[in-house]
This record gives structure tokens, C-alpha cells and sequence, in this order.
């Protein structure tokens, strides 16, 4: 089948997310005996390496903005009809998660939102994908010809190998806009995006108050990991809502989550066990987290997390 | 202001989650059912607030069974209007906005609200559907939003960051946190709720694009290992070497 992949690009860059969109897409696309286009927007100057990821031919509309959704779903439309696509790839990321059900009723092309894998191929097209925020999982199958789906980052392995972008000017119609930018408002910080994290740590309530959180920050910049939070201490201002995590928040699935004073409840566990290894660090041995958790400390985590910083800066010195 | 505020309905946060007939459906037993978190705490409340200062009605519509009613109630104890419900099992998001959409078509709503997505099959389609099947401009994760006249001024999230956009009405909204505080219904709007009228109207039969073929739950962790607080290099240890992620 024809898969078409939209990458976002967000302030000169293709979102990263789109790198393992891009693998996906060129992976399905191989196996069905298909092509695989990508189709990008915006100023941005990383299509070399975008398209180490497996798809070289790339649509890029130079000149379009990412504000109004119906237009950039009209770009999506516009560059599925040129390339014949039947298959449509989004992140599962605030853009990708805008626009596809938009491009989805237009094209009546069922849709799967949050894919965590390769869809079966052979006989019915049935894709896997996270449901009940986390909790379970369900196989749902597409029954239209054309089909979209949204891929949740973090789900399937990338690969990267020598290739030239062969990009191709796009500037299909898009019609008028009908919604204009007043104020944008860049949050500050290291700028590792919490949903694309490969690791992750994680605070709650444990830590008392937000001048704590300082030991939480340094064991992520020392592992190079993005910072999350319970709800309680997001609710009550210790941290951005943003930072958010679980059923009401947002849903991870990182390689590796610490999370340190967090009492694991069933609402904050549902949007983080996806993640391939679980940390727990907590006073309590009752904790339900631990029952949840891979590897686990019974302990102070103001004694613990200072220790644990450490420890990692004594490995990555032995590293480098 | 006619706002239309789309209503879901959702198992409880702290449910249980398991399956029965071989794994092909959702097993209810024992499951209370709630509004949908985002639907009722940011999209409805904010509707109701819109209302109050700008005067005008909030309709809630829910595709479903009768099952749906108690949580319609619970809409209109919060200060809905009326309530409208389609009568279809909800099978597909597809189904659901194509219902939605065909009742709206020709009411003239200024608004059209839902939350940014549902707690159990997480789509955050519906909206967007919506949108796209009554051809009208589209804003999701909504955290804030003002009405002036027939634009609204919408604050969303977006990668990295925020943004502040303008957007004529009409308009469908995807609210997310921050847009308002959660309401809890007093005596006197739960009996108030009683009477509020609740129409009930056939399907458009739509098309159902996809189905659900089986579920699955994830694998039980197995025990966690412990580590002594005093060996905190043994943790990063096995981080590094036995678990392979740092
Ligand atoms: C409808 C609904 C939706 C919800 N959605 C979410 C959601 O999306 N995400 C979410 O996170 N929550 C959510 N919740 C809230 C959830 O139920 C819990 O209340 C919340 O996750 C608890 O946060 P916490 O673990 O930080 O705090 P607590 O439960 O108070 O736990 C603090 C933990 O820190 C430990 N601790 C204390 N001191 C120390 C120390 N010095 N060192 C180490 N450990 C220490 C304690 O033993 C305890 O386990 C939701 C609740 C409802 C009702």
C-alpha cells in the first residue's frame, strides 16, 4: 500500500516525533509492496536528516504555517491525492492528534488514534493501540480502503540509514484561513519534550514542597531525561500542568521512568505503565507503585535522589 | 450564545478494567459510570459560564442507549439546558460525529463543544470530526477561551509551548484543562435536572468505519527488585547493565 507520513514542524525544525513516523511508514510500505512519501510544511532546515528515517521523497509547502488545522489537513489531503496514498501516518502528538481526524471524516478513511505497533497486513488491517488511558489495549480493524493512523511516540524501533532528501516543492490550495495567531508563548527549560522523552523522572506529593524539586532536576539533566509530576503537585502549582502525567494528564511510554514520592494510584499508573522499565523510590514499602515498578528503593528520596546523581555522573564519567 | 456541548459517558477513574466474551468487550460489571472528565469539567462548565454573562442556552448531546441517561441528568444538574441523545450504541468515533453533526446541521449553535478526549478509548477524534463533517474552523486542546461578539479568543497547548489564536464562530472547541473549574451539582439543580426536557431522537444510521476485534490487558509486572537505600550505585548498575536504558 502507499503510505503517506505528515511531519510537524514546529520553530525551523521537523518535529522529532516524525523520525519514527517515518520508519513506520517505510516499514509498512515495504511489506505491502508499497511507496512512502512524506509530506512536511514550514521553514525548516532538518530534512537531510528526516529522511535517514526511511523516506526520501518528501512534499514540502514551504510557504504554509502550522495555525489553522483545516488547512494543514487540507495540505495533508491535497499531497494524499497527488501521491495515491491509502494509508496515512500522524504522531500522535497536539498536531498530529488535531489533524488527522479532521483529514479522517474528510476522506472517510477509518482511523486509529495512539497506534503502539505494526498493523497485521496479511488479511484483515487490524492495528494495536493503547485504550482505557494506558489500562489495557485493543486491536481495532480499519474497514475502508483508505485508513489513518496515529502513532504514539516511543512505540516502535527507528531505523537510520545513508540518504539524500529528494524534496519537492508543494503549494497546493488551501483555501482561506479561519483562525489567526494572536500570541505565542515558547515555555522555558531544557527543551526535552516530555511525550518524545526516552527517559523520563517523575515527582508527586512525597516531595513536600517546589523548592525541592531542584534534586528532581538535576538527576534529569544528568541523565539527559525530560521531568514529569503527579497530578496533586501540578494542581496545586509545585509544577506546569504540562508535566502532568497519567489518566487526566498525559500518557508516556518512555524506555525508562523514576518516579520519586509518588504513591502509584490507579490514575497515575494509567498513563505511565507503558513504559519499559519503571523505577520506584518512596518512603513507604506499602506504596502501590512498587507493585508496578521494575526495580525499587525503599527510602527517603531526599537522601536517595541526591545519592542517585551521583552515582549517574560517576557512570557517565566512566563513560565518556 | 447557543452552545451545543458534545457528552460522553465513561468508566469511573478508579474502575477496574477487564473483559469478557473472550476479550471482545468491555465487562461493566461492577463499573460506575461518570461524565467524561473533559466534556464535563472544561467543555461543559466553560459553556455554562459563556452563558451566564452572555446570556443564550446550552444543549448536551450523548450518542447512546438509554444507559447514557443517568449521566445526561447529571449534565443538566450541572446547569445544561436540555438534552438531546441519539439513539445508537457508539460503536466508532466516525459514527458518533457523523450523528453529531447531522443534528447540528441546521441549528444554528455559535459553539460547538467537546472535551479533548475520552478517558476510555482516548481518541480525541470526535471533535475534530465534527468539525470536519459541518465544515466549520476547529481549535483542540483548548485551556482557555473568551467570547466577544462572533469570535472567540482560544489559548491551546501546542509543542513546547502555548499559543493564542482568534477564531470566528461559528466554531468547534476541544476543551482541555485549565479552561474551567469542576462543578459539583446542588440539591437544587439535581431536582431541577428531573424536569429539563431530554429528547430523544433516531439515528442518522451513519457509517461505522472501524470496529474493535479484541482487547487485551498488559502483561503483570513481575516483582519488583528491591534495592538497599545504602547501595544506590548497585540501581545504577543495573539501569546500565541488566536493564540496558541508561
Ligand atoms: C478523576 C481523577 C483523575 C485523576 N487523574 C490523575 C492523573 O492523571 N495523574 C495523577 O498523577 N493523578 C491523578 N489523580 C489523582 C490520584 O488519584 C492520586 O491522588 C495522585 O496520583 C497522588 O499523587 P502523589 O502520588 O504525588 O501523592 P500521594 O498519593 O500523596 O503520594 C505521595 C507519596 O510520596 C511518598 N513519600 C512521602 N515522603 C517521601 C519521601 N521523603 N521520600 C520518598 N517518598 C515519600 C509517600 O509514601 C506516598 O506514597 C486523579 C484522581 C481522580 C479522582
Amino acid at each position: 500500500m502507499n503510505v503517506l507520513v505528515f511531519a510537524d514542524s514546529d520553530n525551523g525544525k521537523v518535529a522529532k516525533a516524525a523520525y519514527e513516523a517515518a520508519s513506520y511508514g517505510a516499514n509498512i510500505a515495504t511489506k505491502s509492496g508499497g511507496k512512502a512519501t512524506l509530506v512536511t510544511y514550514g521553514q525548516v532546515d532538518n530534512l537531510n536528516e528526516l529522511a535517514q528515517y526511511g523516506i526520501s521523497d518528501i512534499l514540502h509547502a514551504e510557504s504554509v504555517d502550522h495555525v489553522d488545522p483545516m488547512q494543514l489537513a487540507a495540505l495533508v489531503d491535497a499531497a494524499a491525492q497527488s501521491t495515491g496514498a491509502d494509508l496515512l501516518i500522524f504522531s500522535h502528538d497536539y498536531t498530529g492528534k488535531t489533524i488527522a481526524p479532521v483529514v479522517s471524516a474528510r476522506m472517510k478513511a477509518g482511523m486509529v488514534t495512539g497506534a503502539i505497533d505494526y498493523p497485521a497486513l496479511d488479511g484483515d488491517f487490524v492495528v494495536k493501540t493503547n485504550v482505557f488511558s494506558g489500562k489495557a489495549f485493543a486491536h481495532v480493524k480499519i474497514n475502508t480502503d483508505k485508513k489513518v493512523i496515529t502513532l504514539l511516540p516511543n512505540s516502535v524501533s527507528k531505523s537510520k540509514s545513508e540518504a539524500n532528501a529528494n524534496v519537492t516543492a508543494f503549494a497546493p490550495d488551501l483555501g482561506n484561513a479561519s483562525v489567526s495567531i494572536k500570541e505565542t508563548k515558547i515555555k522555558g527549560g531544557d527543551g526535552i519534550n516530555l511525550t518524545e522523552a526516552e527517559l523520563v523522572v517523575s515527582a508527586g506529593r512525597g516531595l513536600k514542597a517546589p523548592e525541592n524539586w531542584g534534586m528532581i532536576e538535576d538527576l534529569a539533566h544528568e541523565l539527559g531525561a525530560a521531568t514529569a509530576c503527579s497530578r496533586p503537585v501540578a494542581d496545586v502549582g509545585w509544577r506546569p500542568h504540562h508535566e502532568h502525567v497519567g489518566q487526566t494528564g498525559i500518557a508516556i511510554r518512555p524506555d525508562l521512568y523514576i518516579a520519586v514520592g509518588i504513591s502509584g494510584a490507579i490514575q497515575h499508573l494509567a498513563g505511565v505503565n507503558g513504559s519499559k522499565v519503571i523505577v520506584v523510590i518512596n518512603t513507604d514499602p506499602e506504596a502501590p507503585f512498587f507493585k508496578a515498578a521494575d526495580y525499587g528503593i525503599v527510602g527517603d528520596a531526599f537522601d536517595v535522589v541526591p545519592k542517585l546523581v551521583a552515582a549517574v555522573k560517576e557512570l557517565k564519567a566512566s563513560q565518556s | 450564545m447557543n452552545i451545543l456541548v458534545c457528552i460522553s459517558k465513561a468508566p469511573d477513574t478508579t474502575s477496574k478494567i477487564t473483559f469478557k466474551e473472550s476479550n471482545t468487550s468491555f465487562n461493566e460489571d461492577g463499573v460506575q459510570f461518570i461524565v467524561n472528565p473533559y466534556d464535563e469539567w472544561y467543555a461543559l462548565v466553560r459553556a455554562l459560564e459563556l452563558k451566564e454573562t452572555q446570556g443564550g442556552k446550552v444543549t448536551i448531546i450523548s450518542v447512546g442507549g438509554a444507559d447514557y441517561e443517568p449521566i445526561m441528568r447529571k449534565a443538566l444538574a450541572i446547569g445544561a439546558d436540555e438534552a438531546v441523545r441519539v439513539d445508537a450504541q457508539p460503536l466508532d468515533a466516525f459514527q458518533v460525529a457523523s450523528e453529531i453533526a447531522a443534528y447540528a446541521a441546521d441549528k444554528g449553535f455559535d459553539l460547538v463543544m467537546a472535551g479533548k478526549e475520552t478517558i476510555d478509548y482516548n481518541g480525541a477524534q470526535v471533535g475534530g470530526m465534527v468539525a470536519a463533517l459541518m465544515h466549520l474552523p476547529y481549535v483542540s486542546n483548548a485551556t482557555k477561551m473568551d467570547v466577544a461578539g462572533s469570535e472567540a479568543t482560544v489559548e491551546r497547548d501546542k509543542q513546547g509551548g502555548t499559543e493564542v489564536l482568534s477564531v470566528s464562530l461559528p466554531a468547534v472547541i476541544s476543551a482541555a484543562k485549565g479552561m474551567a473549574e469542576q462543578r459539583i451539582p446542588n440539591m437544587r439543580g439535581i431536582m431541577a435536572a428531573r424536569s429539563k426536557p431530554l429528547q430523544v431522537i433516531p439515528s442518522s444510521a451513519p457509517a461505522q468505519l472501524t470496529e474493535t476485534v479484541r482487547y487485551e490487558l498488559p502483561p503483570e509486572k513481575g516483582s519488583v527488585k528491591l534495592i538497599d537505600p545504602e547501595n544506590v550505585n548497585e540501581l545504577v548498575n543495573l539501569l546500565h547493565n541488566e536493564a540496558k536504558v541508561i
